[in-house]
């Protein structure tokens, strides 16, 4: 089973929703759709699923047209955002409803809801009603409801923005588990770029209703096509300072620089955008090409594990992101260091010119 | 300004409570120092509401006392505490204008126009508000009208603390750290004592000089985010800081060694001994993800695990593998490569923790 | 191609079309069309282009009607808004004698227009009504056919009784819907009971105070039934409403042609007024510069 989107458009009153999109999902595969609220990841979706119609561009399953037809005659199923399911009906028949609609034969029900409550380990809950049940446990019965039917096409609509992030921890890792073994091809809408690398697959990076890159996650996240998505697939954003390479240097803003490294003398001089991953910026020299800046702490905002400091001097406002607990005190003085060697460099286009030599065809 | 006190408290919504399960806090002592940043940690349902609602005099504790400065005030109403709150959803008055909301605490109690003026300029400026004085409070986007009410508070030279109720909820993700900076300025400038209640690690652990973590109607670690991510002092607390969270092995002791199922786990003899004193048959190891070094070749310290799978964050990797029967995450920077099916792994040794009936044993104990 | 195909889709309208048809416009085409003609029976009528209007307009007897209509809509409205507002304020917010005095309240709303004149024509009685009689043994001399004062206050006090539940209704749902941080924050800000109506209960009454408003301003200009039993419009023409000059001019006195103009005469100043009330309520709420003092 495989899913073709061919050049599609969606205008809507004028306004276009979807720009030109082309897609070739493959069978079994698991794809993140990523991208900011109002990118186009619903509209691509809905049509995927035939709850709108393309107003260009057609849409192939299995190597048939089907995009004409309506959504009751596809074989797909949506989770939402929402814990959308039938109030007055228990879990067990929540699940059951969809094979109900399609006549599947009493036993067989039985088997299959058993079976997908088992996955998503709802085997004690079946009995109880949706009101009864936790917010995780809510949107466990919606999954439920839409994979017992065998859909050709399982699509999730950030389906755990309203769950604790412990919950969404849990969901991410079974979700995976659970596409594993499935023919199934599964699209999964989110805005955040960490829940994209947590699922894998591949990604589809949306942006004001036009696809950016699809590949695999890794490869798009590690070799992006372009500034935009650089800064669109990283939390926080990638850090991007302007830049001029001349002869023999690199100079940010006529006062801090420092000598074209190896693989960086393949830069034509002129005018670029560096960008330097959060991660990759840190408190101390990792090599003697680094470059030390000197910047005051805005912010030490602590997750947990991780710190995500905002720092700023008079040229660039950064994000270093380090790994463990660092406490800063606000407006502290600190030196953080840049690795020449680990950034990328876009044109004035914003196409990107040099991706990081580690990185590079692996 | 005021120091906060918590003695013996607890309180409970049953009218004759018969277990610990009753209680929505159970028996806390606590001491929040005048001018401290401290944050309620906790998922929803573990009682941080409650306690808040305590300590602002929205209800009166069943059991123990709240003082402030040494005074109870178990029985005395919001208005006579002399805090402030933000709550979850901005609160301002809509017909007024910014500087009148500013304003209106103080002309409740017959200020001079004079004072009212100077106070409401000077907090305005630290809030970045002045430009906004005059416009109707209704039509301020969500973080300059939590800036309002947080004004509010600002403006009472009488104000001892002030209270957050996950104050960030319905700001832009975009904004939200500039108005946790905004926060963290407020707090070195003023000095007063604040006390922030969230569910989101990210916003407790940057607001806040300590944190306080509860779990079903207990404070089960009072510390500061360094101590919650390397020493979590509770299970809860490992598992709840930090993402991944911490792994747990559950171990017993057999003559001088811990056992994981069949396997022994090498460790330093003053922690075996530790856990075989406490005569206990809940013992678990704590170990976070990143205090795990994943080894190429096996020594003397190493583990042998099995390879589920390596999740490629970007930055790091996380591993999720399998010691025995126990799921363990390991997290790997960037450029070290792990291949399956099985690896070894060796845990930090001075980043494990023993944890006994649910707690943490501190060696030398 | 676009233009065809998006012509199509009218047809999906006209059954809405029809309904409306049925539902105003064509009986309002025939009071149209009367209002412009002299009839003198089925076969004989002359047009008479705006004759009508110009003497509906200049009859003394229907201005005095028309000064009185809103006379009497304007004084329950002053007397019901406020009512309304302190009886939702005192109203139990929980538990069983919430239910209670929501019952309660609304008992007044269920009874119909005419057993409501019916009630109070007996209430009133000076012989066997509870208030008439209890006036007179009080030492007033209290009579609603003869005295206009007498006629005019009990309308008034019926009014009141009857409707102010549906304000106190409306506004009791408004207060319910104010989230409680609201009043906590003004507990912590100190504020005064007046305060804390001021700015933060009938800020949040304004958009169910607009309805309830409307409504009865719409509501009391139609008056009809409760007056013509109790008073008669009477005495002399002292309660006579709009409606019921009206009715009396169109059914007792089958001037058809004059009723018609006077009823489209009618429909507009209803129109007018709730047109004019509504506009100016939403456009000082939506601009951000005015003061929001009433």
């Amino acid at each position: 089973m495989s899913l073709i989107l061919e050049k599609i458009d969606h205008v809507v009153n004028g306004a276009t929703h979807i720009d030109n999109v082309s897609l070739e999902l493959a069978p079994g595969s698991f794809n993140v759709l990523l991208g900011r609220t109002l990118a186009g990841k619903t509209t691509l979706m809905r049509l995927m699923a035939g709850l709108e119609r393309p107003t260009h561009g057609r849409i192939l399953m299995n190597g048939h047209d089907v995009t004409g037809v309506p959504v009751r005659k596809r074989n797909v199923s949506m989770v939402y955002q929402q814990f959308i399911n039938y109030p007055s009906l228990t879990v067990y028949e929540n699940i059951a409803s969809p094979l109900r609609l399609a006549g599947v034969e009493a036993r067989e029900i039985d088997r299959r809801v058993r079976e997908t409550a088992e996955m998503l380990h709802m085997e004690a809950l079946l009995e109880r009603y949706p009101q009864e049940l936790s917010g995780g446990q809510q949107q466990r019965t919606a999954m439920g409801r839409a994979l017992v039917k065998d859909a050709e096409v399982i699509l999730f609509d950030e389906p755990l923005v309203n769950l604790d992030y412990k919950l969404r921890e849990e969901f991410r890792e079974e979700l995976r588990e659970l596409f594993k073994t499935r023919k199934a091809i599964a699209v999964y809408a989110t805005t955040e770029p960490n829940e994209a690398l947590a699922l894998g697959g591949h990604t589809a990076l949306l942006h004001e209703g036009k696809l950016l890159q699809y590949g695999r996650t890794e490869d798009v996240y590690h070799r992006p096509q372009n500034i935009l998505s650089a800064e669109m697939f990283s939390e926080p954003p990638i850090n991007v300072l302007p830049g001029m390479v001349s002869g023999s240097e690199v100079t940010f803003d006529r006062r801090v620089h420092f000598s074209l490294t190896d693989d960086l003398k393949r830069l034509a001089p002129g005018q670029y955008q560096f960008g330097v991953r959060a991660s990759h910026i840190t408190l101390g020299p990792q090599s003697p090409d680094d470059l030390g800046l000197p910047v005051s702490v805005d912010l030490a905002e602590i997750s947990g594990s991780e710190t995500f400091l905002h720092v700023h001097n008079d040229l660039f406002d950064l994000v270093v992101h380090l790994a463990g607990v660092h406490e800063f005190a606000v407006d502290q003085e600190i030196t953080v260091y840049l690795p020449p060697h680990k950034m990328y460099a876009f044109d004035r286009e914003g196409a990107v010119v040099h991706i990081p030599p580690h990185l590079e065809g692996a | 300004m005021a120091e906060i006190t918590l003695k013996s408290l607890a309180h409970t919504y049953v009218a004759k409570p018969q277990s610990p399960q009753d209680y929505a806090i159970r028996e806390m002592t606590h001491v929040w120092h005048q001018g401290g940043a401290y944050a309620l940690l906790g998922p929803s349902g573990c009682g941080k509401s409650t306690l808040l609602n305590i300590i602002s005099g929205l209800l009166e504790p069943s059991e123990g006392e709240v003082l402030f400065d040494g005074q109870v005030v178990n029985a005395l109403p919001p208005e006579a505490r002399n805090i402030a709150q933000v709550f979850q959803f901005p609160v301002i008055y809509d017909t007024m204008t910014v500087y009148d909301n500013l304003a209106f605490p103080l002309r409740n109690v017959n200020t001079p126009e004079q004072r009212v003026r100077e106070r409401v300029t000077e907090v305005a400026d630290v809030l970045e508000l002045g430009a906004l004085l005059k416009q109707k409070a209704k039509n301020l986007t969500a973080d300059e009208k939590q800036k309002v009410s947080m004004g509010r508070g600002l403006v009472r030279d009488d104000v001892s603390a002030i209270l957050f109720d996950e104050p960030l909820t319905v700001i832009d993700p975009q904004l939200k750290w500039k108005l946790r900076r905004k926060l963290k300025e407020i707090h070195q400038r003023f000095g007063i004592t604040m006390v922030y209640v969230t569910h989101d690690q990210l916003e407790a652990s940057t607001f806040a000089d300590k944190i306080a973590v509860m779990y079903e109607g207990q404070v089960v670690q009072f510390g500061t985010p360094r101590e919650l991510f390397e020493v979590p002092a509770h299970t809860f607390v490992g598992y709840f800081i930090g993402s991944p969270g911490m792994n747990f092995l559950e171990v017993t002791v057999r003559g001088r060694d811990l056992y994981s199922g069949d396997t022994r786990i090498p460790l330093d003899e003053g922690l075996v001994s530790a856990a075989a004193r406490s005569g206990s048959n809940n013992i678990k190891l704590g170990i976070r993800p990143e205090f795990i070094d994943v080894m190429h070749e096996p020594g003397a310290e190493t583990l042998e695990v099995e390879v589920n799978r390596v999740q490629d964050l970007g930055t790091y990797s996380i591993v999720s593998c399998h010691l025995g029967q126990t799921p363990l995450k390991v997290r790997v920077e960037e450029g070290q490569h792990v291949e399956g099916p099985r690896c070894h792994v060796r845990f930090v040794p001075e980043r494990v923790g023993l944890y006994v009936d649910e707690y943490r044993v501190e060696l030398g104990q | 191609m676009n233009k065809v195909r998006n012509n199509h889709a009218w047809w999906l309208i006209l059954p809405m079309l029809l309904l409306v048809a049925f539902s105003a416009i064509i009986p309002l085409m025939t009071v149209v069309n009367y209002s412009v003609q002299d009839v003198f029976d089925p076969y004989t009528r002359f047009f008479t282009g705006t004759e009508w209007f110009q003497v509906m307009l200049n009859d003394p007897a229907l201005q005095a009607a028309l000064l009185r209509q809103f006379a009497f809509s304007l004084t329950i409205l002053a007397i019901e808004v406020p009512l309304g507002i302190g009886i939702a304020l005192i109203m139990p917010k929980q538990g069983w004698q919430a239910s209670a005095v929501l019952i309660l309240v609304t008992l007044p709303l269920l009874i119909p227009w005419n057993v409501v004149g019916s009630i109070w024509q007996i209430f009133t009685r000076g012989d066997i009504g509870l208030m008439g009689w209890g006036l007179r043994e009080l030492g007033y001399g209290y009579n609603i056919t003869r005295s206009p004062a007498d006629a005019w206050a009990t309308i008034v006090l019926m009014d009141v009784w009857h409707w102010t539940p549906l304000i106190a209704l409306l506004c009791y749902s408004g207060l319910r819907a104010i989230p409680e941080a609201y009043y906590q924050a003004a507990r912590i800000d100190r504020a005064s009971k007046w305060a804390v109506f001021r700015f933060i209960q009938l800020p949040k009454l304004t958009n169910v105070l607009v309805i309830g408003i409307l409504l009865r301003f719409m509501h009391s200009f139609m008056i009809y039934a409760e007056p013509f039993v109790l008073t008669g419009g009477g005495p002399g023409s002292s309660t006579t409403f709009l409606s019921q000059s009206l009715t009396t001019m169109a059914i007792g006195q089958q001037d058809l042609g004059p009723s018609a103009a006077f009823s489209l005469i009618y429909f507009l100043i209803i129109l007018l007024v709730s047109w004019v009330f509504y506009t100016a309520i939403m456009h000082r709420q939506k601009d951000p510069t005015t003061q929001g003092e009433r």
